[in-house]
């Protein structure tokens, strides 16, 4: 049996005394794109930090290839997991090169200049990613979908084998949303990147995610493809959204959503 | 390419006005010394009076400024990227009251058995540290994580309060130990022994090195913690690895001369207006930048003032520096971001 790049097993989670999440466990299989998916406030940012652990669990624990990340060091979790955290405003004036080299941090030692496999790295970093013609802008003067790319550049340059997206498509324009998660899903396919992306986005996750996870209620409420598991009545129960799984008219799976439950 | 010429212009000019002002402050008596007569008395070949000004005055304050300067320049730089905050200085954990107010204490209280020479930097230094200790023990209380918002405001709150308790022991003091606590706020090059600096120049250079060492990973925290998690700095770790380092080279550099203001807040900031904001350039340039504006200011004060002796240099760092960073700020505004 192949080990899952990353597998969780009974991780709980709390803040202030709330319990965030209640014995959550599922693992990753190599090469996929996984969808954790769940309302707004129901721990899917907190199980995200805990996947690397920017956050560490209460109880359970997460296995990076079957290695328990209590016992390793940030840097070298940062050898195998790349993350694109929601973007928020970067406020220093770096070059987009500058920001992309940063992946390349988990690799050197502190006083090391780049190496010329950094730098190609980093050129074919930014090429995937398309932000080969920026490289010499100013980060702090960019738009939140241009930085959002920057970003991704920045986590291909970790050469990572998994990746981890919060809300990807959060602050992009239309066609954006589906250049950047075309990209995520053509490196899972053509170098096995295995992928985690935590959303609310329930059409666009539906059409790019091999599987998906809802949470609710602070556990693990289904798991599985995402025919099986986004039935009517789950995405009522989650979602508390009247909804329906299908194919549009192109053949590409979809979600129609028809609108907010009506309360009995 | 235009980058790097720009980089070795900055050096280049830094260099040359480290090395005039060295000259020039080595120089200054009451009659200029030339070239020839300082060197005489540097290899002790002078006549008797001037081997004594350039020996025993002009070139401790040198040295002193050089790495007073450098060392404050760098913490600066330093504070601002860990605090993500354009207004940190390296006082802005409220040192510098700390600072002063160990100064004041021992002033007003006159230890009578140990000198004052050892007795006030002593003081200033420890409670220096002591600040640095409250600030950040008042942080972590009711939470496990220190946030740098809290740590900020914990700074001013602490600063305010130690500023309160120092302006009351300055009303309270007799007239010539106020004089001596507000000149000594103000800070000053002169006076600094040979002996007090094999204290002060260790710490500044082993702690300015692993401050620098750091750099890259103050570049990915200026982006904010979470991406610095993200790739791979162990955000809380380092970044009370770099408070506890700063502290003791502000400490260090306070106590002898006391708390000279701007130059920790604005070199670094001059310097990434200029070249951006990567610290691995930013810090070594401050570090050169920093000693080479004190020893100008140092110059400048004596100068200036010659028939009250010298003008206080945290006085004159602020009247040369505040202008040409405003003017800086007017004119490179939108590529800072701040």
């Amino acid at each position: 049996m192949v080990t899952a790049p990353i597998e969780t097993r009974d991780l709980c989670y709390e803040y202030n005394q709330r319990q965030i999440l209640d014995r959550v466990s599922f693992s990753l299989h190599p090469g996929e794109i996984l969808g954790i998916l769940g309302p707004n406030g129901c721990g899917k940012t907190t199980l995200l930090k805990n996947l690397n652990k920017n956050l560490k669990p209460m109880k359970g624990c997460v296995l990076l290839e079957g290695n328990d990340l209590e016992g390793m060091h940030k840097k070298d979790i940062a050898r195998h997991i790349a993350s694109v955290p929601q973007t928020n405003e970067i406020r220093f004036a770096f070059t987009v090169r500058e920001i992309v080299e940063m992946g390349r941090m988990p690799f050197q030692e502190a006083l090391r200049g780049n190496s010329s496999e950094d730098e190609r790295i980093v050129e074919e970093a930014m090429e995937q990613a398309g932000v080969s013609s920026m490289a010499d802008r100013y980060i702090n003067t960019m738009s939140g979908g241009e930085r959002q790319r920057v970003i991704i550049a920045r986590a291909l340059a970790q050469s990572p084998e998994i990746l981890l997206m919060d809300e990807p498509t959060l602050h992009l324009d239309i066609n954006m949303q589906f250049e950047v998660l075309d990209l995520i899903s053509s490196l899972a396919r053509k170098r096995g990147l295995s992928v985690i992306i935590v959303s609310h986005d329930l059409p666009m996750v539906a059409r790019y995610c091999d599987r998906m996870i809802l949470i609710h209620d602070r556990k693990v409420f289904a798991e599985g493809a995402p025919e099986d598991i986004l039935t009517p009545g789950n995405m009522r129960t989650v979602f508390n959204i009247d909804a329906e799984y299908g194919r549009d008219e192109r053949g590409n799976p979809t979600v129609k959503l028809f609108g907010a439950c009506r309360r009995p | 390419m235009n980058r790097k010429v720009t980089i070795l212009a900055i050096i280049a000019v830094l260099a040359v006005l480290l090395f005039v002002f060295i000259l020039l402050n080595l120089s200054y008596a009451s009659r200029p010394l030339t070239i020839g007569e300082v060197w005489d008395a540097l290899t002790g070949e002078g006549t008797w009076a001037n081997n004594i000004i350039v020996r025993n005055v002009n070139a401790p304050m040198v040295v002193i400024g050089i790495f007073v300067g450098a060392g404050l320049a760098v913490t600066g730089g330093v504070m601002q990227a860990v605090f993500r905050n354009p207004l940190a200085s390296p006082y802005i954990l409220g040192l510098s009251s700390g600072a002063s107010l160990g100064a004041a204490l021992s002033i007003v209280l006159s230890i009578s058995f140990i000198p004052a020479a050892i007795c006030q930097p002593l003081f200033a230094f420890v409670f220096c540290l002591l600040t640095m200790v409250l600030v950040y023990g008042i942080s972590r209380s009711g939470g496990s994580s220190v946030r740098t918002e809290t740590l900020v405001l914990a700074g001013v709150a602490i600063s305010s309060l130690i500023s309160a308790i120092v302006s009351l022991l300055t009303y309270i003091a007799p007239s010539d130990e106020m004089q001596d606590i507000v000149y000594w706020s103000m800070g000053s090059l002169s006076n600094v022994e040979w002996e007090e600096m094999a204290f002060v120049i260790p710490v500044v250079i082993v702690g300015c090195l692993i401050m620098m060492t750091q750099a890259r990973n103050l570049n990915a925290m200026m982006l904010g913690d979470a991406h610095a998690m993200d790739l791979g700095v162990d955000v809380r770790r380092v970044r009370l690895y770099l408070l506890v380092v700063s502290s003791l080279v502000v400490a260090a550099c306070v106590a002898f001369v006391g708390t000279i203001g701007f130059i920790g807040l604005v070199i670094p900031h001059i310097f990434r207006l200029i070249l951006g904001p990567d610290n691995r350039l930013i810090l070594p340039i401050s570090f050169l930048g920093g000693s080479a504006f004190i020893i100008m200011c140092n110059y400048v004060g004596h100068v200036v003032a010659p028939s009250y002796g010298v003008l206080p240099i945290g006085v004159v760092t602020a009247i040369i520096g505040a202008p040409f960073f405003i003017y800086l700020l007017m004119s490179r505004k939108k590529e800072v971001g701040w």
